[in-house]
């Protein structure tokens, strides 16, 4: 059970006003707040541990570097890696996606197939294009229907031997999808083609079980799970990680270096070349405590109750529509109403201090596949209340009144 | 009326609202005043960029003034532009290059001034200059 008075106890930024109202977050699909545990440990480390890591023979620096692993090895159980290697620390889901496309740029060659949702977030569509650009490799969508869900039979039918790579999102940022990963991932295997999952959108919500989904590689944030932005992670299989060749070069990430020849670095340093964020590192291990103490079961079941209290409410707004109807999905609802522009929307639930997305949500794509140049997107949190969802609809409703 | 004169009358107008629903409401009450584009120029060429919405503007050269027509896909939008167009229409380019928006500020829409805005106030105001830059030139 959720405790939400004592939750929102924890977080300070929802105290703030916002153009004089109360601030109402649903924008946590862009972003998560953060709790004070996490402020503290972000003040804990300036103030006791700060140096630079994995070189220095001084207290300091050992002190640091041993938070930083044991961040590490919190990250490890938490998505029940194998080894503590297998976690790289990035700066970000991108980064992640960055380095694994780079790195498979050696292994394709012309006639073969990368294929990826049609659901997907610019980021995790532009590095593919990138990468079949630079190999003639082809890249091929998997499409979806109009619920937002993937036609799991048409993929079926894209899958041959020519598939080497295969991306798709964990759950869609635009509308809130969970794909059947496990599915796609057995399938993308029995042709033997390799896996990347973007779990940004889905860590918030769920915890993912790296060995037992059997996923080949698995990147993610830590400011969407109320950790702070520049800091992410890149799950990769040992024997992929191996192969893959160093995405940047630099101090850390090396063994040896002479002007002939450079050895690198064992995992997971060999990813990790120059000075790492060593407070993001360390405070994203913060963050998974904290989300871990409140339990993921907890979150989710609490989450969906708001998704369907705020569903059915939404859905009384005459003319409006919600895009992404998928039956598995978290809490996010992306819709418009009728002959209102979402940035209107937008504009005007800002003037009453709540807070949502308005665009394309970086996923062109999916607009174009349903013909709308935006949505509003409201994205709920386990510290958000159906008092609020209630406040949301009634300046929804006043937003209509005053833009129709 | 001059430029000053209309931005006068604009804050005039803006300072008998008290709260932001007032000026909001009025504001897309202007925005159905705005003098439409010609469909022919609805194009990509006359958009700009720098708005999460569509903003399309066009100008021509009528005796010397600058004539602005323009839409807009999302209502708020519309209302920014027309008063910008309120402003500068028919206006001689070289008073357009030389006057200042300092009455956004006084219309109580500052918000709406920065650049990361995703309403693109600054660019359209960027483009209205650029079109008076391009007259001034021709008339020189």
């Amino acid at each position: 059970m959720i405790d939400i008075e004592k939750v929102r106890a924890d977080f300070p930024i929802l105290k703030r006003q916002v153009n004089g109202k109360p601030l109402i977050y649903f924008d946590n699909a862009a972003t998560s707040q953060t709790p004070q545990q996490v402020i503290e440990a972000i003040v804990e480390y300036y103030s006791k541990y700060n140096a630079n890591i994995h070189r220095g023979v001084h207290a300091l620096s050992q002190e640091a570097t041993d938070l930083y692993e044991q961040a590490r090895l919190k990250l490890q159980r938490h998505f029940n890696a194998e080894h503590s290697h297998e976690i790289i620390f990035t700066s970000g889901t991108t980064h992640g996606i960055n380095l694994v496309a780079n790195g498979f740029s050696g292994f394709l060659n012309e006639g073969d197939e990368v294929l990826v949702s049609a659901m997907e977030h610019h980021s995790n569509i532009v590095p593919w294009q990138m990468l079949c650009e630079r190999t003639g490799a082809s890249l091929k969508v998997i499409p979806m229907n109009l619920e937002g869900e993937l036609e799991m039979n048409v993929f079926a039918e894209m899958l041959s031997e020519r598939t080497k790579l295969v991306f798709f999102n964990h759950v869609s940022n635009a509308l809130g999808t969970i794909n059947p990963i496990k599915h796609i991932i057995e399938s993308a295997h029995k042709v033997g083609a390799a896996v990347l999952v973007d779990g940004a959108q889905a860590c918030p919500h769920i915890k993912p079980n790296v060995q037992e989904l059997d996923v080949d590689f698995y990147v993610t944030s830590a400011h969407k799970m109320c950790g702070p932005t520049g800091v992410g992670l890149l799950y990769g299989k040992e024997k992929w990680l191996q192969k893959l060749p160093p995405y940047q070069g630099g101090g850390e990430m090396i063994s040896e270096v002479t002007f002939e020849k450079t050895t690198y670095a064992d995992l997971p340093h060999k990813f990790e070349a120059g000075t790492p964020n060593i407070c993001g590192g360390i405070v994203f291990g913060a963050a998974v405590d904290y989300m871990n103490a409140l339990g993921f079961a907890n979150i989710s079941n609490y989450e969906h109750e708001l998704l369907v209290y705020a569903t059915e409410a939404l859905l009384k707004i005459e003319g409006l529509k919600i895009y992404g109807t998928a039956k598995e999905k978290t809490s996010v609802i992306s819709f418009n109403i009728e002959g209102i522009h979402p940035y209107d929307i937008g504009t005007i639930l800002d003037k009453m201090g709540i807070a949502v997305r308005t665009g394309h949500h970086c996923a062109q794509p999916i607009m174009d596949f349903y013909g709308i140049p935006g949505t509003v997107r409201a994205s709920f949190a386990f510290y958000n209340t159906k008092v609020e969802i209630d406040t949301f609809v009634m300046a929804l409703n006043k937003a209509k009144m005053m833009l129709i | 009326m001059t430029i000053a004169e209309i931005q006068e009358d604009l804050i005039d107008e803006f300072s008998m609202f008290d709260d932001w629903e007032e000026r909001y409401q009025y504001m897309i009450d202007l925005g159905k005043t705005l003098p439409l584009i010609d469909a022919q120029y609805k194009t990509e060429d006359h958009i700009i960029k720098g708005c999460q919405s569509k903003v399309w503007l066009h100008a021509d050269l009528n005796d010397d003034r600058v004539e602005f027509t323009a839409d807009s896909d999302a209502i708020i939008t519309k209302g920014i532009i027309a008063i910008l167009i309120r402003v500068f229409s028919g206006q001689h380019p070289k008073d357009i290059i030389e006057s200042n928006t300092d009455f956004i500020d006084q219309i109580g829409l500052k918000e709406h001034l920065s650049p990361t805005r995703a309403n693109g106030l600054v660019s359209m105001i960027k483009q209205i200059k650029m079109y008076a830059i391009a007259y001034q030139t021709q008339l020189n």
